[in-house]
């Protein structure tokens, strides 16, 4: 039994002391539990570029890349399609400019591509991550005058043959551009640009 | 030898202590109806969710590479496999039938009011714990619909501003949904999530046996002490936590009298059970989605994406609001309108049968609203059903300002003395 005097204001910093330390602590011991739902490195590496050979594609056809495990769209866009571009629709489209921070640079014109001919685009609706469905020349079921474009069958969000979102649809950006060249064979080469090569 | 046993345990454990104090002399009103079957239900199917859980993990391959034909394997090649499969996904859409019902019980005899609002809190949190269950469960068989279900759902948390991107690559673990989600949701799905759930039944049924069963009339059996002449006490020996603080009328020991009853109800429940799992186990497509019969495909969206039939309503809410904020908001802000329910009601007469004509409209139209919000979810947009789904969303939230207004200065029917008179 200690006989010294009791003394409150010492207890009081000592149990508050004490309280704080044991906080630090228990946030500590989160960070390893929080942390390790993090991308793995395995899964970060998995993130290479990936090269598709577009000479083989007729105009008008979608072929799906997978990089990253998401689906890109790349579709080799027809002269009627480029002419849509070309004339119009923009007062229905929520970006017709690009302003939004959804492509590359060298992909803000009005075909969001650096080659007119090819558009290449990640499948991925900017609602809820569903994978638009490509209508060729029945997309005028959903909007009216326009006869390509890309339906999202989850909510109903439409896109234009540039990857533009129209007006009233839940999905609120342009689909993403994902950084991507062409190389001198003429494949296209998804994931890697001008600009890192 | 039995007596000197339970005289023995008796002496180191509460047991006898704790069996009267919550089930052989635990006062319970005379008057439950079958609404009252849907608690001890909840707890039957939990009860079956857990024991065919575990015997599923047996055969269950938590992996991308594996999921989808481990869940084939379940059903072709183990040995009642399929039944204890059937049995877990049946018994998923049971759980929130009987929830449902639970809930519409509650908000019918105003089980919520004061002083009962933590009980349905705590309710609450089961039913919040419960719809992680399910939609963390449905990614397990890994085919194509379980696939776009979470990575709609888990897109949801991307609306939020500033956070949303880095938050959903931190539950998805990966740029996309793979392996990686998938073990998460199955380490969430069989541990943390159940234990969880138990707690938290734990806590509903103690936060219940604390302040009491209500009734069909709303009306209190626990009443002053000593402001009851003694013969018009119930003639129940009820525990001494009861007894000693109040006058007990109008009740009946809960066992045998309603353990008994609620076996009837499980007889009801099972008939319907056993019914669906023999002879419509996929529930006609609502309770197991046929897209989901593929396995997962990250490149392909099934044409047509519907949750299941339990998580309609709010899916419905999401997508009739043209912006993804505010809808990914608005079908939060749907549960959380139920959780504070109890101060949205400013009325003291809990049960409808005494409240006025607006309150029997009002909830009516809830009902009618939370149905056909839930069919909407299932079906595919269209202009006509988008317009539906606008009307009873209005309806959904409208219940709760109207009842806010009107419930303050509400004319309602006189309360009787007691039940039986």
């Amino acid at each position: 039994m200690s006989s010294a005097p009791e003394n409150n204001g010492r207890r009081r910093f000592l149990t508050l002391a004490t309280a704080v330390v044991g906080g630090v602590g228990t946030v500590g011991v989160a960070v390893p539990f929080i942390k390790s739902w993090n991308p793995s490195e395995k899964a970060k590496a998995a993130g290479a570029p990936v090269e598709h050979d577009v000479t083989k594609m007729v105009p008008g056809q979608l072929v799906r890349v997978k990089w990253r495990g998401k689906p890109v769209y790349v579709v080799r866009r027809t002269e009627e399609v480029l002419a849509e571009l070309e004339k119009g629709h923009l007062e229905q489209l929520k970006d017709p400019d690009s302003n939004e921070d959804q492509q590359p640079k060298y992909a803000v014109n009005s075909h969001r591509s650096p080659n007119p001919e090819f558009l290449v685009a990640l499948g991925v609706c900017t609602h809820l991550g569903c994978a638009p469905t490509y209508r060729a020349g029945d997309f005028d079921e959903v909007v009216e005058g326009v006869r390509n474009g890309f339906f999202c069958p989850c909510h109903g969000s439409k896109f234009d043959m540039a990857g533009r979102v129209f007006n009233n649809v839940p999905a609120p950006k342009n689909l993403q551009i994902p950084p991507h060249m062409f190389q001198a064979d003429g494949t296209l080469l998804i994931g890697l640009d001008e600009g890192d090569a | 030898m039995l007596a000197n046993l339970v005289s023995w345990i008796d002496k180191r454990i509460p047991m006898t202590e704790a069996f009267n104090k919550h089930v052989g002399q635990y006062p319970a009103p005379v008057n439950f109806n079958f609404w009252y079957f849907f608690g001890s239900l909840a707890m039957l199917v939990l009860v079956n969710q857990i024991l065919t859980g575990i015997w599923l993990t047996m055969n269950y391959t938590p992996s991308g590479a594996e999921a989808f034909a481990s869940v084939e394997y379940i059903m072709r090649d183990v040995e009642y496999g399929w039944l204890l499969r059937y049995m877990h996904s049946t018994g998923a859409s049971a759980f929130f039938v009987v929830v449902y019902l639970h809930m519409l019980r509650g908000m019918m005899y105003g089980s919520y009011q004061k002083p009962r609002e933590l009980l349905w809190l705590f309710g609450m949190f089961i039913y919040l714990v419960l719809m992680a269950e399910g939609f963390m469960g449905y990614l397990l068989p890994w085919g194509n619909m379980s696939f776009w279900g979470a990575q709609v759902i888990i897109s949801l948390f991307g609306a939020i501003p500033v956070i949303g991107d880095d938050l959903t690559l931190w539950i998805r673990g990966d740029y996309v949904i793979s392996g990686a989600t998938l073990n998460r949701f199955f380490a969430l799905h069989v541990i943390a999530l159940p234990l969880v759930l138990v707690i938290l039944v734990f806590l509903h049924i103690v936060a219940l046996h604390e302040v009491g069963s209500n009734n069909p009339e709303g009306i209190e059996i626990k009443k002053p002490k000593g402001s009851v002449a003694p013969e018009e006490l119930s003639k129940f020996k009820y525990h001494k936590q009861y007894s000693e603080k109040y006058d007990i009328v109008d009740a009946v020991p809960f066992h045998p009298y309603y353990s008994v009853k609620d076996i009837m109800g499980v007889v009801g429940f099972l008939f319907f059970f056993c019914a669906v799992i023999f002879f419509a186990p996929e529930g006609g497509g609502y309770f197991l989605e046929k897209p989901n019969f593929e396995p997962a495909n990250p490149l392909k969206t099934p044409e047509h994406i519907a949750p299941v039939w339990y998580f309609g309503p709010f899916y419905t809410i999401l997508r009739v609001i043209p912006d993804k904020l505010t809808g990914a908001g608005l079908m939060f802000g749907a549960i959380v309108m139920l959780f504070l329910l109890p101060w949205f009601d400013r009325g003291h007469v809990k049960s409808i049968r005494y409240r006025s004509l607006a309150h029997k409209i009002n909830l009516t139209q809830f009902c009618i609203c939370f149905v056909v919000l839930g069919i909407l979810g299932t079906k595919a947009a269209s202009p006509l059903n988008n317009f539906l789904g606008m009307v009873t969303s209005v309806g959904y939230f409208g219940f709760f300002i109207a009842l806010w207004f009107y419930s303050k200065n509400e004319k309602t029917k006189p309360l009787p003395e007691r039940i039986s008179h």
